[in-house]
């Protein structure tokens, strides 16, 4: 029984409870959806300035989304204490971190695949730079929300308030990355600078960071 | 404990009051500057006490989660508690010092922005103490290791956003050829904020590890009482 | 005391001066006791007597404050994590999953591969494997039996159950005294916290009493001539 083995059968478990219950993907898609709409009223989607900012708008309207999405998480293992069932088996700790982790990141990703067009439709993008950059940047951007969200979504189960704990815990932290995220998307989209810089911060904070987790996800699950 | 708080909090205040002058007084008035620049002699020390707390907190918090010793996770606190106040202290002295050097309060320079971020850091990771229910330590050991990992990565963040964009920062570091009566000054004022750091933090500490020793004498109170 | 009269096999567990703080209240005080093996213990108290508490320190859930535990040889917990199962006080099970694909979940937990094993569990707790009804939809009675199952899958042997008839009705409850029985004819050693004492009175071989964080006392159930046997 490998961490690989029980990652891949605790994922597939967590997409088919998804796929029947569909709570996250429904509530993050509306959230998504109400974040664009009120965007492009508070700021002027046909100005010519709109696309400098877009990269901003973006990434934070997806970093909202997937606040929404980190804190379910946890949500159906605390239900029934389904938790306790997983910490007394022997199954290693950082294969549940790993499957709740990537879970996310497919929802986001998902999301993200869907809020595009309404972003590209309402600001009429259009990318000046070459467009797989993007994808790169927001593969590595989402990744590293995302496993630091898992982390604190997990740290945040026992703090009072939990919901509101995780974005003050996450958004901090997330600073840099959200810097690189927002600066690549806006230098591919305006074509004015090379994002590489940003690839590479993303990259380094990925590895750091998911480093990090796997280190210290067991100490946290099981302090109690 | 008493006792030595009482021997050097004067120490600490008369020192404080000699820097001060030779700050304020003895130190000589910067060219171009004006006396504005003698907020130089607090604010790098504020910031290299802001920076010693963190360290100290990042290095009690894995102490703690190797070791589980309820005393680094008393200082890992206090240096938090102690960081933040000198962190907002430099922001502060910062924008006072910008307003008429600069012309204006803020600028998203590299060096404030760092700061500020920093101190976000921090005080999310005291926010997570304050509102955590049960297993705090171990929850504010795990934070501060991502606090910490997290500085030099801000740090290079924003160099790069902060150079790669022109910014309306005029003047450039003001360490670059400090005339030697100011360095003596400076040197003074840098020595005695390190004391007032550790001081801070030494008193903070014991109050946590005062209120650690309550809660486990209530505890094995509760522990023999009704047997 | 009942349980050490007996000195030829080495006990399952033994605690040593167990203390649990939340805060600064005292839920286990000063714990020593051993256990031995192929026993139906039951375990009575009051609420907050430190039953559950107790039952989550030694199913490894929670970091006891001070003092020592040993579990079939072991000092870590996590070592012997496969020879324990634990039925906690909720159901442990996921409300938007089948009965069979729970049980399939948690067998994969534990490195079972083998289906059969989890439709062994179901049919031995009385439950059609081929139920395709949600766990959210179960009947307590059937929830709780279905719990059983998870916690008895990997065939442990050390059973530790926490409540595990409430909200059931009483002829659930005494098909699932039963079955603990044969359980623990098999040599298996079981924990059951219960309020409801009368339940076990058949098949319980040591009745363990708690008060306020501490075990005050054991009675060992006297067997009839008849059922002695399943004494050993």
């Amino acid at each position: 029984m490998t961490t690989l083995t029980v990652t891949r059968t605790t994922l597939l478990k967590d997409l088919r409870m998804e796929w029947r219950s569909k709570d996250a993907i429904n509530s993050m898609l509306f959230f998504a959806l109400l974040v664009v709409v009120i965007f492009s009223f508070a700021f002027n989607p046909t100005a010519e300035e709109s696309r400098m900012i877009a990269g901003g708008l973006i990434w934070v309207a997806f970093l909202f989304a997937a606040v929404v999405a980190l804190n379910q998480t946890w949500a159906r293992e605390l239900r029934n204490q389904v938790l306790d069932a997983y910490r007394v088996s022997p199954a290693p700790p950082n294969a549940l971190f790993l499957a709740k982790a990537i879970g996310n990141f497919l929802f986001v990703v998902v999301l993200e695949c869907l809020m595009t067009p309404l972003f590209v439709i309402f600001y009429e993008l259009r990318s000046i730079g070459p467009v797989w950059q993007l994808i790169v940047v927001a593969l590595l951007g989402t990744w590293a929300l995302v496993v630091n969200g898992t982390f604190f979504a997990a740290l945040s189960i026992r703090t009072r308030s939990r919901e509101i704990m995780l974005p003050l815990i996450l958004f901090p932290i997330s600073i840099p990355a959200l810097l690189g995220m927002v600066d690549a998307t806006t230098s591919i989209l305006t074509g004015e600078a090379t994002p590489d810089f940003w690839i590479k911060l993303l990259a380094v904070y990925d590895i750091v960071f998911t480093a990090i987790c796997l280190m210290l996800f067991e100490t946290v699950l099981n302090a109690e | 404990m008493k006792r030595l708080a009482l021997i050097t909090l004067p120490l600490t205040l008369v020192l404080l009051a000699v820097s001060s002058y030779l700050a304020l007084v003895v130190a000589p008035t910067e060219a171009t500057m004006g006396d504005v620049q003698r907020i130089f002699y607090y604010h790098v020390p504020s910031a290299w006490v802001g920076g010693f707390c963190f360290f100290i907190n990042f290095v009690a918090s894995i102490w703690y989660l190797w070791k589980r010793s309820p005393r680094s996770d008393a200082l890992a606190a206090a240096s938090a508690e102690v960081g933040v106040v000198f962190c907002a202290v430099l922001l502060i002295e910062g924008t006072l010092w910008a307003r008429p050097v600069w012309g204006i309060w803020w600028t998203w320079d590299a060096r404030l922005t760092t700061t500020l971020v920093l101190w976000l850091i921090y005080v999310s990771y005291l926010v997570l103490r304050r509102f955590s229910a049960g297993q705090t330590q171990v929850m504010a050991a795990a934070l501060a290791v991502f606090a910490f990992a997290d500085v030099p990565i801000v740090y290079m963040s924003i160099r790069w956003f902060r150079t790669q964009h022109p910014s309306p920062v005029m003047g450039g570091g003001e360490n670059s050829g400090l005339a030697p009566a100011m360095l003596q000054v400076f040197l003074v004022n840098l020595a005695l904020f390190t004391v007032l750091g550790i001081l801070f933090i030494w008193l903070r500490y014991k109050l946590e590890t005062a209120e650690q020793a309550l809660e486990s004498a209530h505890a094995q109170a509760a522990l023999k009482g009704a047997a | 005391m009942a349980g050490t009269s007996e000195p030829h096999p080495p006990p399952v567990i033994l605690l040593d001066n167990l203390v649990k703080f939340f805060g600064r209240f005292a839920a286990l005080r000063g714990i020593s006791a051993s256990f031995a093996p192929g026993r139906l213990y039951v375990v009575l108290g009051d609420n907050g007597a430190g039953k559950s508490t107790l039952l989550r320190v030694v199913a490894g859930l929670m970091e006891p404050s001070q003092g020592s535990i040993s579990l079939l040889g072991a000092k870590r917990i996590r070592e012997v994590a496969p020879r324990i199962g634990y039925m906690g006080h909720a159901p442990l099970l996921y409300d938007e999953l089948s009965g069979m694909e729970n049980l399939r979940y948690f067998a994969g937990l534990y490195g079972i591969p083998d289906d059969e094993v989890s439709r062994n569990a179901m049919r031995m707790v009385g439950l059609d494997p081929d139920l395709p009804r949600r766990v959210g939809q179960y009947s307590q009675g059937m929830r709780q039996r279905l719990s059983l199952a998870r916690a008895v899958l990997h065939d442990p042997e050390l059973i530790l159950l926490d409540e595990p008839f409430s909200n059931v009705d009483v002829h659930s409850a005494r098909d699932m005294a039963a079955v603990l029985g044969r359980v623990r004819d098999q040599g298996k050693t079981i924990f059951v916290v219960t309020h409801q004492a009368a339940l076990m009175e058949d098949v319980a071989d040591e009745f363990v009493h708690m008060a306020a964080g501490q075990i005050v006392s054991r009675d060992e159930v006297v067997r009839k001539s008849v059922n002695v046997g399943s004494m050993r």
